[in-house]
Formats: C-alpha cells, sequence, structure tokens
C-alpha cells in the first residue's frame, strides 16, 4: 500500500518503520527535518520536508498517488485541516486523523472524518487493566 | 448581535472594539493570558481565557445562543476548526474565517465556512487595481451565488472597441451594468457602443469569467 504520514514524531516514526518494514511504500512529512532522527535506520521510504496542510507540499509529497494518508502531528487542528484536505480535495481512499481532544474527535467522525482519539483509548484502555488488576 | 471574536492579537482587538462601538455584544476568546489582560485593561470585561478550538470553551462562551463567530487567529487551521465547531456543534448561523494561504478559500469554502477573508487575497487585488495592465478587478463575490462583480478595463487593442453591446458575445449568465467613461456613468443599453478607456462594471458567473475576460478585454 502506498501510504502518506503526517507528523515524525514517535508514533509517526514508529508507524512508518513499522510499515515499511512490512514492504509498504511509506513516504513521511514533517516541518521539522531534526525529527527524522526519530526514524529507524533500517527505513527504506521517503522522508520530506513539508507542511501537510499545505495543498503544493501534498502534492510533492505524492499525496495523488497515495491509497492512505495519516495525519499525526501534535497539533489536533493541523490534523484535522490535513485529512480534511486529503479526503475533500485528494479524495484519498483511506484517511484517519489523531485528535487527542476527545470532543473534536467526537464531532470530526460525525462529520465523516475517520479520527481517533490517543486520550479516550489509552484512558480506557488503563481502566481496563487496573480493573482486570483489581480483581 | 451576540458576536464571537476567536482570537484577540491586533486583528481581533480592534475588531472587537469597533464592534462594540457598534452597540454588539462581543466576547473574545483568546489562549494568551497577557493578551487577554491587555484587552480586559482597555476593552472592559469582554474577553475569556481560552482555547476557543475547545467545545468545552465555545459551549462556556455561550456559542449556542451567537449569531455571528469570526475566527481571526494567525493560524489557517485554528480558524477553520473554531468554524466548524461553531457552525456543527452549536449551529452558529454565521461564520467568518480569516485566512492567510489563499489556496485555503477554495477548501474552506469546500468545506462549508461560507465567508472568508484572506488579507493576502485583498492586497493582490488592491495591487491588481493600481497596475494598470491588469485588465480585470474583482470587486465582489456576491453571497451564496456562484457570481460576482467585476471592473474590466477597455484596452485599445481590446475586441470589444467599436462594439455595440448588444454585439458582444457575452457567455450566458453575464451582464453588463455600467459603462464608466472618465467620471461619468451611464447604463449600459443594447446599442450602446464600447470605446477604448472605457471601464465596464459586470455581473458574471464565476466559472465563465475567463469568456467574459476574452470578449471585453482580449485575452
Amino acid at each position: 500500500m502506498k501510504v502518506l504520514i503526517m507528523g515524525c514524531g514517535r508514533v509517526g516514526a514508529y508507524l512508518a518503520a513499522s510499515l515499511d518494514s512490512e514492504g509498504h511504500d511509506v513516504t513521511i512529512l514533517d516541518i521539522d527535518s531534526a525529527s527524522f532522527r526519530k526514524l529507524a535506520p533500517s527505513f527504506k521510504g521517503t522522508a520530506l520536508l513539508g507542511d501537510g496542510t499545505d495543498e503544493d507540499s501534498l502534492r510533492k509529497a505524492g499525496i495523488e498517488e497515495m491509497e492512505a494518508f495519516l495525519a499525526l502531528t501534535q497539533g489536533d487542528n493541523r490534523n484535522v485541516m490535513a485529512a480534511q484536505i486529503a479526503k475533500h480535495i485528494f479524495n484519498v481512499d483511506r484517511v484517519i486523523c489523531r485528535i487527542y481532544d476527545p470532543l473534536r474527535e467526537e464531532l470530526y467522525r460525525t462529520l465523516g472524518l475517520e479520527a481517533i482519539s490517543p486520550t479516550t483509548f489509552f484512558a480506557d484502555l488503563l481502566k481496563e487493566r487496573l480493573m482486570r488488576g483489581a480483581k | 448581535m451576540y458576536i464571537i471574536v476567536v482570537g484577540g492579537g491586533r486583528l481581533g482587538y480592534y475588531l472587537s472594539k469597533a464592534l462594540l462601538s457598534q452597540g454588539h455584544e462581543v466576547l473574545v476568546i483568546e489562549k494568551d493570558t497577557v493578551k487577554v489582560e491587555r484587552i480586559e485593561e482597555e476593552l472592559g470585561s469582554i474577553c475569556m481565557q481560552g482555547d476557543g478550538c475547545e467545545t468545552a470553551v465555545l459551549e462556556e462562551a455561550g456559542t449556542e445562543r451567537a449569531d455571528l463567530l469570526v475566527a481571526v487567529t494567525d493560524e489557517d487551521e485554528d480558524n477553520l476548526v473554531a468554524c466548524q465547531v461553531a457552525k456543527h456543534k452549536f449551529n452558529v448561523p454565521r461564520i467568518i474565517a480569516r485566512i492567510s494561504n489563499p489556496k485555503n478559500e477554495a477548501l474552506f469554502k469546500k468545506l462549508g465556512i461560507d465567508v472568508t477573508i484572506s488579507s493576502t487575497n485583498l492586497i493582490l487585488e488592491y495591487i491588481g487595481q493600481e497596475v494598470p495592465a491588469y485588465p480585470v478587478v474583482h470587486l465582489l463575490e456576491l453571497r451564496k451565488t456562484k457570481l460576482e462583480l467585476i471592473e474590466v478595463k477597455i484596452s485599445a487593442g481590446s475586441p470589444a472597441v467599436g462594439k455595440k453591446v448588444k454585439d458582444i458575445p457575452l457567455p450566458p449568465g453575464s451582464l453588463l451594468i455600467l459603462v464608466i467613461k472618465d467620471e461619468d456613468i451611464k447604463l449600459p443599453a443594447q446599442d450602446t457602443v464600447l470605446h477604448a478607456d472605457d471601464r465596464v462594471l459586470a455581473v458574471t458567473k464565476i466559472d465563465t469569467e475567463q469568456d467574459l475576460r476574452a470578449v471585453l478585454a482580449g485575452s
């Protein structure tokens, strides 16, 4: 699968390396070149300097041929905007967007974005662990 | 009207000041405490500290009774989200977003933000009006339509020179509404003849602007 990841933080870099090692064609985009140090040395995909909320940068990153786009920067709003550009301007098949704020996540889900809130996801996981330990 | 202004920078400050003096009820939402203090000192308790993109903050601000929300932070993505949350979560009837990247104008429209103000485009348009080589000036996009008001300068080499209005092959949906010759203005009739250096105001469909430009101004 051809995948474009926006945001080379811990999650972005880990996911990029993991998909790459499974033979997927991965491009990762970040506005800070220093962030690419987080990529595993074995990463064979493309690391590209650019702003994922800008159509031209996305086009340069090859978004028109991508089968999936993931918005994983630290900024909820940046993710929301980039994801909507990918979905509504470039018609990428699969668009997933990280939104920390659970309320915004819920709203954008109702607006048709595939949004994931690590906040609720992780809190639920912790709760489950905690309750299992309590028994 | 109850107006919420998201972003208490310089633009938000002057905008709120003007809106207050027009008698509106104004609330500014600003993240930075220093800016909040400055606004409160100068304009009174009209400012709330918080992130205007957060549903909880907008709820506390009473956004569901707002008549208008204007998002004027420096960041296009923040303005987009503040407007989308206001529109879809709180059903605010009118929303206005400030845009820095002119490309975002089309995107925001596509995402349901009806009114966008791009300072970059505004300045570009003024440059266009000041530079005589530019035959078409966009004056106004007519709200809730795909129509716009433009000004076209008829140059000596224009295909419309010496022609009557009825003989100019205007694209469908276009209308000439005013002919300006120096300081004189005239409603164009069917047999009004256009001359070089006339300026013509026209309403046209945005899609067919190029065609209108071609018949009036040449390429």
